[in-house]
């Protein structure tokens, strides 16, 4: 056994094992999963990923641990360099960082938190690496970088897989690719927690990639279905249009950086360093924000997102509403000093991520209302939902932003659940035009969708409504200055939010029944994760209560998310909003208003707002909306079309005339050139030297057959007339 | 010590050696004469290491290396007669004027 830091336990060290099980079970599934019964199949992927679970689980202890008894800086030091076992080279990164803190403690002060009274010492993240690969002198590592934030999106990727892998096997039973199924599912699993683990961008790269092309699998599902090929492909080329970003920003944050490493923490660093370039750390930050863009569903390239929809509910339950999608968050949440410095999060009132996050969070809300599709209008409150993350982060709100991500992983996985519940008993159809009335068939999904409903609506004192409220006071307050804009579309957001799901609870469950047959509750396979989940929208707010809660004797623990999963080590020193009442109750009355004014609408029939639809200047609204902002005709039909169409007939007009007209003219130069190289360079000087030299050859050998007579005395007396001169000439000159 | 009788000796037996070689039609003294600059070569040596060496007698240096060139010699004088031998079965004669297959 190797010497390790004493202050990081064994499961910290080897997070790297997590994301193997399911790589794992991966490989087992696709090469002997079809071999076995579904039940066996299933069995392999859900065991892997609950030992996922189990593992990380450890991790998120020891990481408390960590935290709670934070090692010293100079034995960190020590223990870091021994850690290595067979990499002990390769342990420079660990080792170097808690160095730079001790030197770089005056300028980066990565002490956070200070100022609020709690003495938040700064905690280390826990560092694995071993070269990965060398080119020009530069050692690239690939590795594990372990701390609060990884250790929380273990916990909820492995969980809510967990629980999609249980319930797929009752959802997809008897599928015709079940087997594939599974697979992907476990490679999904493995590629997101290799995401997150990752230790540099060039490591997560390849995990985004993976994550990728797993919902591009998943999406087309069934691909028989033209349209389910197609949205796949919308999903995937969507994605590379970020992902080109993506690339550019990685490679841009590298040479920001002195072009020495990838490292997470030494990107970090570099952005924290005084002599930090603003502008390119600007350049950097803008670039992966293309790829959050695309890969988080942020406003314009959110459009692959709703018809994602394509793939097994299970999936969009998974990838498209609870981890996947959060990868770009994750992304800004990780390499976080390069944001807040590149974009000045510090001193704005409006910047670039907490704009696009508003916007999403109101364009996505809007869009919502006009779908029929259950699973859209959760597609659309995901991307509503994302925004809010964004934003949050963009205002610097960083807790607030992850915390979001946190719990609304559980709310909306089991708002998709419900839905694929809803759809399994409805006879496989999404549409809520053709359902109703399902309150009294499927008491138990109607009350987990409900209270998960009440979760991402913000009511008090649900899981939505503490993070929610928390992004919406970190706008309100900002760091130096509030993000009023912010604020204002964070609060309309909230509204619209309460009002469509009224509208999607009014259609699914109440009412009388609209389709065929007779709808059925799920079986206790499906329901059981659902009422998981639910519990999770119901009290994972509590992890995070603001501090105004604190209650001695009664409250004791608040603020523990940002606690323990905010980063204190290399990490911008961020002002954290503090609880404000009135935004509170603001933000719950709007809540109840667009509740209130759905059901007016919905229920009762007779709403003022009745015909809005229908009424003149609201109709061209409704168009917008119903189309999507045109977002895909400009896609298709403008940027595409326009490549395709006058584009392809100019380049060809170019191409006829132009290219053609510059070959044709190559081509007869280069004719005229031939002949005269033909003529008088190749048959005359070419020739000549090589017919020459051939004549020559022919001659000489001519004169000098004589000498070769096969005589062996006559070649000895050659030999020996040769040496006598050479030795006459030896005795001469010497 | 004088090494002009010996240098006189070796140079007399490289001339009939090289007459022999250059002269003789018989394969065999053609070996033969072969030998003989051997041994001239071999005289040489062994005179010259005598007379570098005189206060140092145990220094055989030129002794040992005339002992290779022996040895050299007589693996080479068997890969020789294994040619004649094969030249004879071949032509019935071993007159090496008779061997210009050579000739250009």
């Amino acid at each position: 056994m190797h010497a390790m830091d004493s202050h990081a336990g064994w499961f910290l060290e080897n997070v790297w094992i997590i994301p193997l099980v399911a790589a794992v079970s991966f490989l087992a599934i696709l090469f002997v999963g079809k071999r076995l019964p579904e039940r066996a199949t299933a069995g392999i992927g859900i065991l892997a990923v609950a030992i996922c679970l189990v593992l990380s689980g450890g991790v998120a202890v020891q990481w408390i641990d960590r935290t709670n008894h934070p090692p010293e800086v100079g034995h960190a030091t020590t223990g870091a360099g021994h850690g290595g076992t067979e990499e002990a080279p390769a342990d420079e990164e660990g080792g170097h960082a808690p160095g730079a803190l001790s030197a770089g403690e005056s300028a980066a002060a990565p002490v956070v938190g200070a100022a609020e009274g709690e003495a938040h010492e700064s905690v280390p993240p826990v560092v694995k690496e071993l070269t990965w690969f060398q080119i020009g002198g530069i050692e690239f590592k690939a590795g594990t970088l372990t701390d609060g934030l990884t250790a929380m999106m273990l916990v909820v990727v492995s969980t809510i897989s967990l629980l999609v892998h249980v319930y797929s096997r009752e959802y997809l039973h008897g599928d015709v690719r079940f087997t594939h199924y599974y697979a992907f599912l476990s490679l999904f699993t493995a590629s997101m927690l290799f995401y997150v683990v990752s230790s540099n961008t060039l490591q997560m790269l390849v995990g985004w990639e993976l994550v990728g092309l797993c919902s591009f699998a998943l999406i087309g599902h069934w691909w028989e279905d033209k349209s389910n090929s197609d949205a796949a492909l919308k999903a995937f080329l969507t994605n590379r249009v970020g992902d080109t970003g993506l690339i550019v920003g990685v490679v841009v944050t590298f040479f920001a950086a002195g072009a020495t490493s990838f490292g997470v923490l030494h990107l970090n660093e570099y952005a924290l360093s005084p002599e930090a370039n603003q502008t390119l750390l600007l350049v950097g930050g803008l670039c992966l924000f293309a790829g959050v863009t695309s890969k988080s569903g942020q406003f314009p390239l959110h459009t692959w997102l709703p018809d994602a929809m394509a793939g097994p509910t299970p999936v969009s339950a998974l990838i498209h509403a609870a981890t996947m999608v959060v990868a770009g968050v994750y992304l800004i949440a990780r390499l976080y000093a390069v944001f807040f410095e590149g974009l000045n999060i510090q001193f704005n009132s409006i910047n670039y991520i907490a704009l696009i996050g508003a916007i999403t969070v109101v364009g996505g809300a809007a869009l919502a209302f006009v779908q029929h599709d259950l699973k859209k209008v959760l597609a659309y409150s995901t991307i509503s939902q994302l925004g809010y993350m964004v934003m949050g982060l963009g205002v610097g709100a960083w807790t607030a932003g992850v915390f979001h991500l946190f719990t609304h992983a559980f709310f909306k996985a089991g708002l998709f659940l419900g839905a694929g519940s809803v759809s399994h008993a409805a006879h496989h159809t999404f549409d809520m035009r053709k359902m109703g009335g399902l309150r009294k068939h499927m008491p138990s999904t109607y009350r987990t969708f409900l209270i998960c409903t009440a979760a991402l609506m913000g009511i008090f004192p649900l899981a939505g409504f503490w993070s929610k409220d928390e992004v919406l006071a970190g706008a309100q307050q900002g760091q130096q200055q509030g993000y009023t804009l912010m604020l204002v579309m964070g609060v309309i957001g909230a509204l619209l939010t309460a009002a469509y799901m009224t509208r999607a609870i009014y259609y699914t469950f109440f009412g009388e029944y609209r389709g065929e047959g007779h709808p059925h509750e799920s079986p206790k396979i499906m329901t059981i994760p659902l009422w998981v989940l639910a519990f999770g929208g119901l009290t994972f707010g509590l992890l995070n209560l603001p501090k105004a809660f604190q209650i001695d004797g009664v409250i004791e623990y608040t603020t523990r998310f940002e606690h323990y999963v905010e980063p204190t080590f290399l990490f911008p020193e961020v002002e954290h909003p503090e609880f404000s009442l009135p935004l509170a109750l603001v933000s719950t009355a709007l809540a109840l208003l667009g509740i209130a004014l759905a059901y007016q609408y919905y229920w009762l029939e007779r709403s003022p707002l009745k015909g809005l639809s229908a009424r003149q200047p609201f109709t061209a609204g409704y168009t917008l909306l119903a189309n999507k902002y045109y977002l895909d005709t400009l896609y298709t039909d403008i940027v595409v079309g326009t490549t395709k169409g006058p584009i392809a007939r100019a380049s060809y007009w170019v191409n006829q005339h132009v290219i053609d007209a510059v070959v044709d003219a190559a081509g007869a130069i280069s004719v005229a050139v031939g002949r005269v190289v033909y003529r008088d360079i190749d048959q005359k000087v070419v020739d000549g030297l090589v017919n020459g030299s051939g004549a020559g050859a022919e001659e000489s050998g001519e004169v000098l057959r004589h000498i070769q007579t096969g005589k062996v005395q006559q070649y000895g007396a050659i030999l020996f007339a040769g040496a006598a001169v050479l030795a006459a000439v030896f005795v001469i000159a010497v | 010590m004088l090494v002009n009788q010996f240098l006189f000796l070796g140079a007399i037996l490289f001339c009939i050696g090289v007459y022999g070689v250059l002269a003789r039609r018989n394969g065999v003294l053609v070996l033969m004469s072969i030998e003989l600059i051997l041994n001239s070569v071999n005289i040489n040596l062994v005179a010259f290491g005598t007379m570098w060496h005189a206060t140092d007698a145990s220094n055989l240096s030129g002794q040992v290396f005339a002992l290779f060139v022996i040895a050299i010699a007589a693996a080479e004088v068997g890969v020789g007669l294994a040619i004649v031998l094969m030249l004879y079965r071949n032509r019935r004669s071993i007159d090496i004027d008779d061997v210009d297959l050579m000739r250009g």
